[in-house]
């Protein structure tokens, strides 16, 4: 990048998040509403890194929880039994139940760990106004951004489970506090991905380029 | 930073802004996060229950994360891990204990595990046939806590809650009890056979028995317990009668229990007093010794129909019985005699003793009666009781004629005299007879006799031939018939003239002197 690209903020614009219009924010206040949606504009998210960031905690806070609590309660007629996540992926682990037991094991323990250390990640390379490696990071974010989701699975999973298998006197499945605590780690990394802005990756270029121009 | 343009001042600001306005609010979602865990944790480990170690002579049927405790019915804990101890005697398992549950886990609180289980009258665990076995468990009514429980191999067959009294019965041989016999009062079943066991040395078992609590009551001191397995036939002239308990009983055994009529106004027995378990009816209600004498009656003669309990009877009346009957040979001699082994307790068997000074020496008392009975002529004596099957018993009579005989007190046990039995005395009598006539010198007699018979016949032949003679001498035609009569009728002459004479000297006795005188006088 030999020349400084205009960005909507330094020209002193605000762009959208709802519509993508441009407009200019009043002199006095520039926290102005978008004319034409009237969604609340500003420059950049406000408050991105310090939301992200409170959002990624509380993630990483219920993540230990959610692991360690069983997300299911089978109740059988020899007894209840309470698994957690992880002894449900050793559960399904057999020579033809596997590939299962992966699906388990990436969308309920990996990809929310990966989105909380990349979300991490992100948001330290960002304080540190970090230029390197900017288009993987983006790349990262997207990435996260579009898999977050996925991890509601295992809570989809085990909210259906719980709501069909009700065979009283037999069988029957209730969720488990754990699964709570793994709703919450999905829905605050979903959360934390919404707050970052991806476009301070970019200000710290545009920064440094200033700074070393 | 550029100035010249106002938006990036603006966006300064912005940020400026934004520090002073302070933590932002969103903070506060991390922090309920964090109390949140906190709380879960805090929760966790507050209440987490105590860890128990249970020791099982098998763990078959358990599985560690799976195997329940239960209590009630209720779950309050996992087996977490099973392992083998060192010694590979025991599996050892690991219990995580529901939290707050402390307070059960005393010194007498007892663990099994429950399985099916189909013993006598009783089905349990059936459940676990679906389920899996899992562990019952009892709370002790101990204060003293523990965390190291050694596992019964078979569950207890009655909860120690439910209301009730526990005793204990001691009986020779177990018969066909088993845990959860059926225990009957009145033909209703009452209780149950708790556990048993063998005494140290061997020699009889203690049976635990459990009495439901509002028939506990009906048990005193003088209760009397005895086994009420299978059934009791009685053949007699009104025909045959059966005896049972219940049907069950027939089946599995059992025990019943009665207090006699006059004991009702007792305190009904404390838990664990010691009873002593008869083997029927009628011996559980024999009378307890009261003061037992043992005696022995040394027989001469055969004892066949004698048999250890048979009656001792004093004139029809049971004073004792017989215990031990044993042989004695006398080398020197070689007379073969029979000690018998009695046992008499009058008092127990109702016999009232007139003017019995409480105070006095029983012992004393004892040997004055059994002297003056002796000396009276009471002598033991063996009797035929029942002539089909020839059961024999001991007789005390009075045999006024009998040969007196000192005591020896000195002795133990003391021997009592003993007369033949009536059986033996009529032989003896009869070989006596036999004997003296075996004695009798019957040839000789025979031979004599023989001989005046035919002396006899000789005489009567003879005499036959005097009486013939005679008859011919007095037949009417005979010589000497016709002389007799002469001389007959010449003797009638003298004799008239001799009483002629007479009547002269009556008139005249002057004639003898003078002669006779003339007529013409």
């Amino acid at each position: 990048m030999s020349e400084r690209a205009i960005t909507a903020m330094r020209a002193g614009l605000q762009s959208c998040a709802g519509c993508g219009l441009l407009s200019r924010p009043g002199p006095e206040d520039d926290r102005g509403n978008c004319p034409r949606c009237d969604q609340r504009l500003s420059f950049r998210k406000p408050r991105s890194l310090e939301r992200t960031w409170a959002y990624l905690i509380a993630a990483a806070i219920c993540y230990v929880p959610a692991n360690l609590l069983p997300v299911l309660t089978t109740t059988t007629a020899s007894g209840a039994e309470h698994d957690t996540i992880m002894q449900g992926v050793v559960l399904l682990w057999s020579p033809t139940g596997w590939p299962l037991s992966l699906i388990v094991l990436f969308a309920s323990i990996m990809i929310p760990s990966a989105k909380i250390l990349a979300l991490a990640y992100l948001a330290i390379t960002v304080e540190r106004g970090s230029i390197a490696n900017t288009e993987q990071r983006v790349r990262m974010f997207r990435s996260v951004e579009l898999l977050g989701r996925w991890s509601m699975v295992d809570v989809f999973v085990d909210t259906f489970t719980a709501a069909l298998i009700q065979l009283q006197p037999l069988m029957s499945v209730e969720p488990g506090p754990g699964l709570f605590f793994f709703a919450a780690v999905v829905v605050l990394t979903m959360l934390a991905a919404e707050s970052f802005d991806p476009r301070l990756i970019w200000d710290a270029v545009d920064e440094s380029e200033v700074e070393y121009a | 930073m550029p100035e010249e343009q106002t938006p990036s001042a603006a966006v300064r600001t912005s940020r400026a802004l934004a520090r002073r306005h302070g933590i932002s609010a969103v903070w506060i979602i991390p922090i309920i996060a964090a109390a949140l865990g906190v709380w879960v944790a805090v929760n966790r480990i507050m209440n987490e229950g105590p860890k128990l170690t249970i020791y099982f002579t098998s763990a078959d049927g358990l599985e560690a994360g799976k195997t329940k405790i239960r209590y009630k019915g209720v779950d309050i804990g996992t087996i977490s891990a099973i392992r083998l101890s060192s010694d590979h005697r025991v599996a050892i398992a690991t219990a995580q204990m529901a939290p707050r549950t402390q307070g059960f886990f005393v010194a007498d609180t007892k663990f099994w595990v429950v399985r099916p289980r189909i013993s006598g009258a009783t089905v349990t665990g059936l459940g676990t046939l679906i389920s899996g076995a899992y562990i019952g468990m009892e709370i002790g009514s101990s204060h003293a806590y523990r965390y190291h429980f050694i596992a019964l191999d078979t569950p207890p067959v009655i909860s120690t809650e439910a209301p009730g009294r526990f005793y204990v019965l001691r009986a020779g041989d177990l018969g066909s009890l088993d845990y959860g016999a059926p225990v009957f009062f009145r033909r209703l079943q009452v209780g149950r056979v708790a556990s048993y066991a063998l005494d140290k040395n061997g020699q009889y078992f203690n049976i635990k028995i459990f009495v439901r609590a509002p028939y506990d009551q009906f048990i005193t001191a003088d209760s009397r317990f005895w086994q009420a397995s299978g059934f009791n036939m009685k053949l007699s002239a009104s025909g045959l009668s059966v005896q049972t308990q219940s049907v069950l009983s027939i089946l599995i055994g059992g025990i019943a229990f009665e207090t006699p009529e006059d004991d009702r106004l007792e305190p009904a027995a404390r838990s664990n007093t010691v009873f002593t378990l008869y083997s029927d009816r009628a011996t559980a209600f024999e009378p307890t010794a009261r003061h037992p004498q043992t005696y022995v009656l040394i027989f001469n003669e055969s004892v066949r129909g004698l048999a250890p309990g048979a009656p001792v009877e004093l004139r029809g009346i049971k004073i004792g019985e017989v215990a031990d009957i044993r042989a004695q040979m006398d080398v020197r001699t070689a007379a073969f005699s029979v000690p018998v082994t009695i046992h008499l307790d009058p008092q127990r068997l109702g016999v009232k003793i007139v003017e019995l000074n409480s105070k006095a020496n029983l012992e004393a008392v004892r040997e004055r009666l059994i002297e003056a009975l002796v000396a009276h002529g009471a002598r033991a004596q063996l009797r035929t009781g029942n002539l089909l099957t020839g059961a024999a018993y001991v007789a005390f009579d009075f045999f006024p004629g009998a040969k007196p005989v000192k005591i020896d007190w000195s002795q133990s046990p003391v021997r009592l005299p003993t007369v033949p039995g009536q059986l033996e005395a009529t032989e003896a009598r009869i070989n006596a007879v036999v004997a003296k006539l075996n004695s009798l010198p019957l040839r000789q007699i025979g031979d004599n006799l023989n001989k005046t018979l035919n002396d006899l016949d000789l005489t009567l032949v003879s005499a036959r031939g005097a009486l013939n003679n005679a008859n011919a001498m007095v037949a009417p035609e005979s010589e000497q018939r016709v002389q007799l009569d002469q001389t007959l009728a010449e003797i009638r002459l003298a004799a008239r003239s001799i009483r002629a004479l007479a009547d002269d000297l009556d008139r005249h006795p002057e004639e003898l002197l003078r002669g006779k005188r003339a007529e013409s006088k």
